[in-house]
């Protein structure tokens, strides 16, 4: 069994992080415990499901986030941390970025 | 694509797994924490080392900007373009041998009436851009985009550009410049006074020109018109921000995925012609302000990576085009086909960028004293005057063959069904109803109206005809284009009648 992780999660975009997420940018979320250790790709499903109803296509495709949204993993690029797999830490900080111009 | 992808993903993207932990490939000594250019990966200092010395060899390489020359940054709170920001204020405060040796000023253009947004959110928006700026300590020029319905048609003239400048000039000025010890140029609160006091406060808008701009905005049917025109209109009040404030040079933000996006996507909108100017490094078509685009080597991963680790403020502000589904315009759709091919192929971008490189303007010359010979709306050189086997021509025989019509049926029962109809019946009724309007071809009364449509499309390019044909009504125009192209109608008109007689007496 794992313990509960605390994560600290930022989204930031042109304006579509107001209407995504309420107007929250940064939240701060504790993870149930389960069995397995928590990966990134889990924590994106359980974001989709938990914090962003509406319009989901805005910030993940397929199993991934939407092409042109940058992952950084406690200030580090996510491709360093592979990406969906890795798996998180107590205190973990991610942060999600759009470059899109339209996003 | 598809089939591409599937095939050759796994091993072009995921052959190694990634291991936690990888040293930075410049050092070879810390922890990477970027990966950029497909696969480079650096250490937290080797690429701001990096990041910074781009921006200044990106200027050094062009020798565009002469010491001491007045600057305007074109800052929309976006990341690119504050990053810009970041980075001329990086060069100013570099020792005299690597400092960058130009005076900036900022320029913040609100569309927020183009983007629909409600007076308290633009106050909100301008408020945190001021901020932004007053710690710069550059002097800065917050503008609305109302202002550009009181522009003058002189902004679409091109002026003439200041004697060109050799190479050895630019040396000359530099060792001049490092002989100063770099106490000159003058710092930028010293000068332009004036200027930061009427910066102390909000610029006011009124009520009457924010729905001008917003009938405008809606008079064009489409979200791809509605873009294009938006870049042109915010191009021709940052041009006339810089002439009014006596900057030579206007500094743009775009990066390269950017750039990428508009290369493509400016195809796709019949702007090829214009492309090298539309995405090139400088820009001349305004003859006295050039544009620049530092910003072009970097990607928007880059730069937002760097804007995250060094804390480089940037401010989002909601667009025209924010939160819109990819296909709501081609700039979009574009946008979202590049994204999603480079997110497959990490190449997509730098390939794309590295073919704007190539293209060159191919510069009439001939034209240069005559202004009726650039588009009215972006003033490049018109791509309209080709020979009659064009593909141009071609188009347009089609078109004229598609649009031909009974005369009397459809204008008659609904004049709004088309816009050349609509303003056909303008005309009439101006020119019969009252008698008053003088001679032909003297123009129709001192109102800004364009007489015939077609008389508004001999004046633009093939791309900018597009644009205006996806609008209801030309009459929505600011004056200062209206005007213009009134004034561009009579000199062509004026130049037929002359060289009939100069023909006359030639023989
Ligand atoms: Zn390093
Ligand atoms: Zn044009």
């Amino acid at each position: 069994m794992y313990a509960k992780i605390c994560l600290i999660f930022l989204f930031l975009s042109r304006g579509g992080a107001e209407l995504l997420f309420k107007g929250v940018k940064e939240h701060h979320v504790t993870l149930p415990t389960q069995s397995e250790p928590w990966d990134v790709k889990q924590l994106l499903v359980w974001i989709q499901r938990n914090l962003l109803k509406e319009r989901p296509e805005l910030f993940v495709q397929g199993d991934s986030v939407r092409p042109g949204i940058l992952v950084l993993i406690n200030d580090a690029d996510w491709e360093l941390m592979g990406e969906l797999d890795y798996q998180l830490q107590d205190q973990d900080n991610i942060v999600f970025i759009s470059t899109l111009h339209g996003g | 694509m598809c089939q591409v992808d599937e095939d050759f993903q796994g091993q072009l993207e995921h052959t190694e797994v990634p291991s936690i932990s990888k040293k930075c490939v410049k050092c070879k000594e810390k922890t990477a924490v970027v990966v950029i250019r497909a696969g480079d990966t650096y250490c937290r200092d080797c690429f701001r080392e990096y990041f910074i010395h781009k921006f200044r060899a990106m200027l050094g390489k062009n020798r565009i900007i002469f010491p001491g020359e007045k600057v305007l940054l074109a800052v929309s709170g976006g990341p690119s373009s504050c990053s810009m920001l970041s980075q001329v204020q990086e060069g100013l405060s570099q020792n005299a041998h690597k400092k960058l040796r130009f005076i900036p000023g900022i320029v913040y253009i609100d569309e927020g009436a183009a983007a629909g947004r409600s007076v308290d959110d633009r106050k909100t928006a301008m408020a945190q851009m001021q901020t932004l700026f007053e710690a710069t300590g550059f002097p800065f020029h917050l503008v609305p985009l109302e202002q550009v319905l009181d522009l003058s048609p002189s902004v679409l003239v091109m002026a003439p550009s200041p004697s060109e400048q050799p190479g050895s000039a630019y040396k000359a000025a530099v060792d001049q410049f490092i002989q100063s010890k770099g106490h000159w140029p003058p710092r930028p609160q010293d000068q332009d006074q004036d200027q930061d006091l009427d910066q102390a406060s909000l610029p006011d808008i009124q009520e009457s020109h924010t729905q001008l701009l917003q009938q405008l905005m809606s008079s064009t049917k489409t979200q791809t018109a509605r873009e294009e025109l938006l870049s042109m209109l915010r191009q021709h009040l940052l041009v006339h921000t810089a002439r009014t404030k006596g900057y030579s040079k206007l500094m743009l933000g775009d990066c390269c995925s950017r750039l990428a996006v508009k290369l493509l996507s400016s195809i796709a909108l019949g702007r090829g012609a214009q492309l090298a100017q539309d995405t090139g490094f400088s820009d001349s078509r305004y003859g006295d302000i050039i544009t620049v685009r530092p910003m072009r080597d970097y990607s928007s991963k880059e730069i937002v990576f760097y804007n995250h680790m060094f804390k480089v403020p940037s401010i989002f502000i909601p667009g025209l085009d924010t939160m819109t589904a990819d296909k709501s315009s081609i700039q979009r759709l574009t946008e979202s086909f590049v994204t999603k091919l480079q997110a497959d192929f990490p190449s997509t971008v730098s390939t794309i960028y590295r073919t704007s490189e190539k293209l060159q303007t191919a510069w009439k010359g001939s034209c240069a004293a005559d202004v009726c010979d650039t588009c009215l709306l972006c003033l490049c050189a018109l791509d309209t005057t080709v020979e009659n086997a064009s593909a141009f021509q071609a188009t347009l025989i089609s078109e004229q063959l598609s649009q031909t019509k009974p005369p009397e049926t459809s204008s008659a029962i609904n004049p709004n069904l088309n816009p050349g109809s609509a303003l056909a019946t303008t005309t009439g009724q101006c020119c019969s109803g009252e008698g008053e309007c003088g001679k032909k071809g003297g123009g129709c009364c001192s109102s800004p109206r364009v007489p015939e449509t077609t008389d508004m499309r001999s004046l633009l390019c093939y791309s900018c005809r597009q644009t205006v044909k996806d609008m209801s009504s030309v009459d929505h125009l600011p004056a200062y284009i209206l005007l213009e192209a009134q004034r561009r109608n009579r000199r062509s008109q004026m130049r037929e009648q002359i060289s009939e007689f100069i023909l006359d007496e030639g023989v």
